[in-house]
């Protein structure tokens, strides 16, 4: 397949793009590309592989526009990166990012992930507190079934444990 | 210059060995991205900063703490020339991006070439372990404890909501990675691969060829990994791709069994026309190299051709490419004589592995 831009090499990229179900499909050689910077031609404002992940970015503000500050003031008070270029380039810039924008990550982590919350590895080390918390969650579930079934003998084990956990936790 | 290891051998160490189901199942891949709670990323952090992370993270190494993964050694990115960077990327120990666009970029890199570990990549750190044949969750165990040694050491960035903390929103939570590479050539030969490839990419699971993301599989080698990171654990993650890779290995097997039941001997043509080509040709390109070798590969896994061990399929693949290539004859090559000079290794090397020794 001919390069659709120069019409001289071979289509090396390919590209498919769906948008409620109309196909646009785009086939150009790599130096094309390159020149293109990545840009796909015959989209309106060009469209780079980039901006993919922006345009999942973008979504969100533009739904509740009006409500809360505008993109372009809110910054990582860290970094100095602020939400609008976070949008276009789809980084962040340091970890205090996440803090900063929180207001508005968690549509584009259901978007991209199906989920909001962590629930893997926790670090060993710094993470003990974190470990117990959960823990303790875990424990009072198993609390309230104990009670329910009325094995009382071992609901007042759990319960003891979760006690014991908490201390530790209030002196930490 | 003396030859840096890594530069001598293209089969590293670690893919040597035979691991299950290596007769579809090349290798199983895990990658954890984390970085530290005080630093900016690398794409904002000053030349200071990227440095100071580069010396942080180095010195886990230099204080021995990773000996039980074993020895490594610590090259720094800009001391690297840049046909040993380019032959560090054909063997998948480092990314495109460490090698071109790091600033104080390092790898960590064990003797069996199982371990590698980046830093300053686009997040500080990035464990890579590779294994051969399908063993994700040995993967994921042994850098799992590589993380957890390098825990000890530093403070990762971690948030008790989101997990870990990444450059990229497509990482965040567990910044894993698994990955499994699969040569899929009956199920390509049959024109079943789309169907299977589509059904994979509707689960949370993303394929993409060899060398190159997006583009075709080069050699029918495809390269399966979860796309999730966020709201499952590690566990569900690897058991997600294991079960997925299970099913294709069954597919690919059957696929394999009925191209021999209904037409054993135009598939026996296929791989000896393949086998004497590479055996014989003067100019061999990259592409065509690619898809000989994947026949000739899937001739010796169905017995057709036995002289020939699997691995040195997987050397060659390494061998043929342009990196590779030009460190064996040691001099820069131009595409044309690349070709010359591919077509003459791959003819050496089917030779020595038929008259006995590899």
């Amino acid at each position: 397949m001919q390069c659709q831009e120069c019409g001289k090499k071979p289509a090396t990229l390919h590209f498919t793009k769906i948008v409620n179900g109309e196909k646009t499909e785009f086939h150009i050689c790599e130096a094309c590309a390159r020149e293109k910077g990545e840009l796909i031609p015959g989209t309106p404002g060009g469209f780079s592989i980039h901006s993919l992940l922006s345009g999942l970015l973008d979504f969100e503000p533009a739904a509740q526009s009006g409500l809360g500050p505008k993109p372009q003031t809110i910054r990582c008070e860290e970094c100095g990166l602020t939400y609008s270029q976070f949008s276009k380039i789809g980084r962040f810039g340091c970890s205090s990012c996440y803090r900063h924008f929180s207001g508005r990550l968690d549509p584009l982590f259901k978007r991209v992930h199906g989920n909001t919350v962590h629930v893997g590895k926790i670090p060993l080390r710094s993470g003990q507190q974190i470990q117990s918390r959960r823990e303790i969650e875990q424990l009072k579930l198993e609390l309230q079934e104990k009670i329910s079934h009325e094995e009382f003998e071992s609901a007042a084990q759990i319960r003891d444990r979760i006690r014991e956990l908490e201390r530790r936790l209030a002196d930490a | 210059m003396e030859r840096r290891r890594f530069a001598q051998d293209a089969l590293s160490e670690w893919m040597k060995t035979n691991g299950p189901d290596s007769e579809i199942v090349i290798s199983s891949r895990i990658r954890i991205a984390r970085n530290l709670s005080r630093h900016p990323f690398p794409m904002l952090a000053t030349n200071q900063q990227s440095r100071e992370v580069m010396e942080q993270l180095t010195g886990v190494a230099r204080d021995e703490r990773l000996e039980s993964f074993g020895r490594f050694d610590i090259f720094i990115l800009s001391e690297l020339n840049e046909l040993e960077k380019k032959v560090l990327v054909e063997k998948h120990l480092i990314s495109p991006g460490l090698a071109n666009e790091s600033r104080g970029g390092a790898l960590l890199l064990n003797d069996k070439e199982s371990v590698s570990i980046m830093i300053n990549e686009e997040d500080h750190l990035r464990i890579q372990c590779l294994y051969p044949g399908f063993q994700i969750k040995e993967a994921w165990t042994v850098a799992s404890r590589i993380d957890d040694t390098f825990e000890g050491a530093v403070d990762f960035a971690f948030d008790e909501k989101l997990g870990y903390l990444t450059s990229c929103p497509t990482n965040v939570g567990t910044g894993i990675r698994a990955s499994v590479m699969m040569h899929l050539p009956a199920l390509v030969l049959t024109q079943q691969i789309n169907r299977i490839l589509s059904a994979i990419t509707q689960v949370g699971l993303a394929v993409r060829g060899l060398y190159g993301e997006g583009s075709e599989a080069v050699g029918n080698l495809f390269q399966i990994s979860n796309q999730i990171t966020l709201g499952q654990s590690e566990e569900e993650i690897i058991d997600n791709l294991y079960g997925v890779a299970r099913q294709i290995i069954e597919h690919e097997k059957a696929a394999r069994e009925r191209l021999m039941a209904e037409s054993r001997v135009r598939v026996e043509d296929r791989v000896n026309r393949s086998f004497g080509i590479l055996s014989h040709a003067s100019i061999m390109d990259s592409k065509e190299a690619a898809q000989r070798l994947s026949d000739v590969r899937l001739g010796i896994d169905l017995g057709i051709i036995q002289d020939v061990p699997p691995c040195v399929m997987n050397e060659l693949m390494v061998m043929t490419q342009p990196g590779f290539l030009q460190q064996v004859f040691d001099e820069v090559l131009n595409p044309e004589q690349r070709d010359i000079r591919r077509a003459e290794l791959i003819r050496g090397q089917l030779l020595k592995s038929e008259s006995g020794g590899v």
